[in-house]
């Protein structure tokens, strides 16, 4: 009995280690999404054994007749709810664009809210690893909701993929260094923040030639993270930061905080905050004395309509994800931006609100492609390890929507390419989300 | 009891001068805001606050008349801000909002006020009329249950999105010469709205047939009904009064901060309700100058005081500072500042 298992997990890793044959990326023609499924057809052949053996963290059993089960856990009530509905408006499409893994649907059962907080995606998390069916997580929307459901989910050997959280402290500092929040299951195919910061430093510093800076972040995970970053590099680039501010979440009233920034006379305020309390600061800035000409870039919270839609958000600088992706296509599926966005259209009668859709796609096809690769079937019931499957992810390698999806140690999967955009008119969102000033790549 | 009392009174003294101090040498070391800057917090945090002493009048008129705290009050604020942005929205479509911007913003105050008092009286009519003879717990919890219904009733129609107001015309954006004072047009505009609107509660409370209804049946409603006075009337002109200031104080907040959802009402109703205790429960002056007060303390005390501290961020503790300065007010007080004004039967 022993030995069969061990006969079997032998069989297992030599069908992980040899499956070479996903499209290579800048391939000329897009694969068809049959093709590339049909390759991990292949592969899921040779794993057809007698009997499994689950690693470690155990593994997912999905009998004869079952879905496969994965989560979405984004912001999808509340004022920030735009931002979190299009990334899973994005799962459902690669959901429906990848087709059943092994004859069998996937399932995303109810759509989970992690109310961009700490409590929510704690919550939710804590609803996603009583259910042991779960395979993994696309999610979440915002770095605090992440901080706070990553142990829990980490510690169920699930997986969470986030297409919008940026927090360094969430994957590495990308120099080897491991963040504070790091825990193995997490990967995202968003950009460190790190590199934003970086992207915001030079472009107030090279672009506008300022010298003066202030930031004013809300205090959760992203913002404070994003916040620290600009403010390190800036430093670097010979800068000087005026002021850390912070508002909370909810403020209205705004002339306080803007009154604590006044007094370092900053050129640029730099805010890595969200809706409301970003469009409070664009609408009251004007009447606090000294800061009426001040220069204010937001980041990629920033990107939506509900922003970019009020007459005073004329004039700011938003950095964010580079969104010209032009003829990139998904080389699991094939869809490209274009396509994605008409289908995006077709279903929800709406074009997405935020700029992560393509990152939320790109991460599910990447949570997909790897349950495919990894699971093993026995009689018809289909196991995924959650050991293998973690493996798998961390060796990630296809091009995505949003460009080349390749995982390091500590998660940081996605493209690390930020542009900034001059926003001119209110009345026009798309020019202003189209018209690029600066871009940074690492 | 008397003696630790006197300790914390003590201990809150010097902390308040400390902080001050602090704050002091600051400013004359050239590191804190210039007189620009705690103009401005001034002028702002009394315009907040005349917004709290509007929506604080509603919660301290129905204490007087029923004597519980009415925590839909926040929502019924909500309402009217809600339904003015959609007309605002009109206006500004049609044009009417640039061209005449004075017959625009009367028009959205009007729909702001109907929305508000038509909210209010409904409720009275549906959720505290009948738990009038039921113990005052009931009413008050309920009132928590009709203030997340009329949240997410709201969300539910509207939407969960903040709605944006269109901006005011340029004379409100920019700054009107006062006394030697440069202030923001649009918050002077709330001052003088705000306090015009208290001005006249206060003569109708006190010179018409109605405000003395409803001071006699706040006083006692049996009695007020043996002299005559349909007391049922006069509850549902309470609650309508009450939410017509509410209503006022919906457009004056779309003046000033331009974004209101389905939770805007939460938290200015806590500290309008926080502003009616600190002025003294049931007292309709108390319950104005406890909103300008906690508007001035929310608005300059971090500044003021935590600064000397040398904390950090310290725009961040507004609330905390909003919700000390009630503690230690009714630590040296415990009536509030002008005195609680309770029915026959509470004060026996």
């Amino acid at each position: 009995m022993h030995r069969i298992g061990l006969v079997s997990l032998c069989l297992f890793l030599v069908a992980v280690g040899c499956g070479e044959d996903q499209p290579q990326p800048g391939s000329g023609d897009p694969p068809s999404a049959t093709s590339a499924v049909d390759s991990v057809e292949a592969d899921r052949a040779a794993s057809e054994v007698s009997e499994f053996v689950p690693g470690p963290l155990g593994a997912v059993e999905v009998a004869p007749g079952q879905e496969i089960q994965i989560r979405s856990l984004n912001t999808i009530t509340g004022v920030t709810a735009f931002a979190g509905i299009p990334n899973q408006r994005g799962v459902e499409l690669a959901i429906a664009d990848y087709g059943p893994i092994a004859g069998r649907t996937v399932s995303l059962g109810t759509p989970l809210d992690d109310f961009c907080s700490s409590d929510g995606g704690q919550a939710a998390a804590q609803t996603v690893v009583a259910d042991s069916t779960v395979v993994g997580v696309i999610g979440t929307t915002c770095s605090s909701s992440a901080a706070a459901a990553m142990p829990l989910i980490s510690a169920a050997g699930m997986v969470m993929i986030s297409p919008s959280n940026a927090s360094p402290w969430l994957t590495s500092d990308m120099a080897g260094n491991v963040g504070s929040a790091y825990l193995p299951g997490y990967y995202r195919t968003c950009y460190n923040g790190l590199v934003q910061g970086r992207a915001v430093a030079a472009f107030v510093s090279d672009y506008l030639g300022f010298d003066r800076a202030a930031t004013i972040h809300d205090g959760d995970a992203f913002t404070q993270g994003l916040a620290q970053s600009f403010a390190d590099a800036f430093e670097e680039l010979g800068g000087v930061l005026t002021a850390v501010a912070a508002v909370n979440k909810g403020d209205t009233d705004m002339i306080g905080v803007l009154t604590g920034v006044e007094p370092g006379s900053p050129q640029v305020v730099f805010l890595p905050i969200f809706m409301p309390e970003a469009g409070f600061i664009a609408q009251q800035i004007g009447g606090v004395s000294g800061l009426e000409r001040v220069t204010l870039v937001g980041a990629a919270p920033l990107l939506v309509d509900n922003f970019m839609e009020l007459p005073d958000s004329e004039g700011v600088f938003l950095s964010g994800p580079d969104l010209r992706y032009g003829s990139n296509r998904n080389s699991i599926t094939g869809a490209s931006a274009s396509d994605f966005l008409a289908a995006y259209e077709a279903a929800y009668g709406e074009a997405p609100s935020t700029g992560f859709w393509a990152h939320a796609y790109d991460a599910t096809i990447m949570l997909l492609r790897a349950i495919d690769r990894v699971l093993i079937e026995v009689d018809g019931t289909l196991y995924i390890d959650r050991q293998a499957l973690r493996e798998e992810l961390h060796r990630t390698s296809f091009d995505g929507i949003t460009g080349s999806i390749t995982c390091d140690e500590y998660g940081d999967c996605g493209a690390q390419r930020i542009a900034v955009v001059e926003h001119t008119d209110s009345r026009d969102v798309e020019a202003g989300k189209n018209n690029v000033v600066f871009e940074y790549a690492p | 009891m008397d003696s630790f009392l006197w300790v914390v009174r003590i201990g809150a003294i010097v902390l308040l001068i400390w902080g001050v101090a602090g704050t002091v040498v600051q400013g004359l070391s050239g590191q804190g805001p210039t007189g620009e800057a705690w103009r401005d917090l001034v002028v702002a945090g009394i315009a907040q606050g005349a917004m709290y002493g509007l929506i604080a009048l509603g919660y301290s008129m129905v204490y007087g008349v029923l004597g519980f705290i009415n925590f839909a009050h926040g929502e019924v604020f909500m309402s009217g801000g809600m339904v003015g942005f959609f007309v605002a929205n009109y206006l500004w479509e049609v044009g009417l909002w640039e061209t005449n911007f004075v017959l625009a913003i009367l028009l959205v105050l009007l729909s702001s006020i109907l929305t508000s008092t038509l909210v209010a009286v409904i409720v009275e009519r549906i959720a505290y009329r009948p738990l009038r003879a039921s113990p005052r717990l009931i009413p008050l919890i309920t009132s928590i249950g009709i203030s997340f219904f009329l949240q997410y009733t709201f969300a539910g129609l509207f939407g969960v999105a903040v709605k944006n107001y269109p901006p005011p015309p340029e004379s409100l954006r920019s700054r009107i010469s006062l006394l030697g004072l440069e202030i923001e047009g649009s918050k002077l505009l709330v001052i003088v709205v705000a306090v015009a609107t208290m001005v006249g509660l206060y003569l109708f409370v006190e010179k018409t047939r109605t405000g003395r209804s409803i001071r006699a049946v706040a006083e006692d409603k049996e009695i007020a009904a043996l002299m005559g006075i349909d007391v049922n009337r006069t509850i549902v002109a309470t609650f309508a009064v009450g939410g017509a200031m509410a209503g006022v104080a919906g457009t004056l907040w779309a003046l000033l901060f331009r974004g209101v959802s389905f939770i805007t009402g939460f938290l200015p109703g806590i500290k309008a309700f926080t502003a009616a205790v600190l002025g003294g429960i049931g007292n309709l002056p108390g319950a104005m100058a406890g909103g300008v007060l906690l508007g001035l303390f929310e608005g300059v005390g971090p500044q003021l005081v935590l600064a000397g501290f040398g904390i950090p961020g310290v725009s961040q503790l507004k609330d905390v500072v909003a919700f000390t300065a009630l503690v230690l007010v009714l630590i040296f007080k415990p009536t509030g500042l002008f005195g609680e004004r309770l029915s026959a039967e509470d004060r026996a």
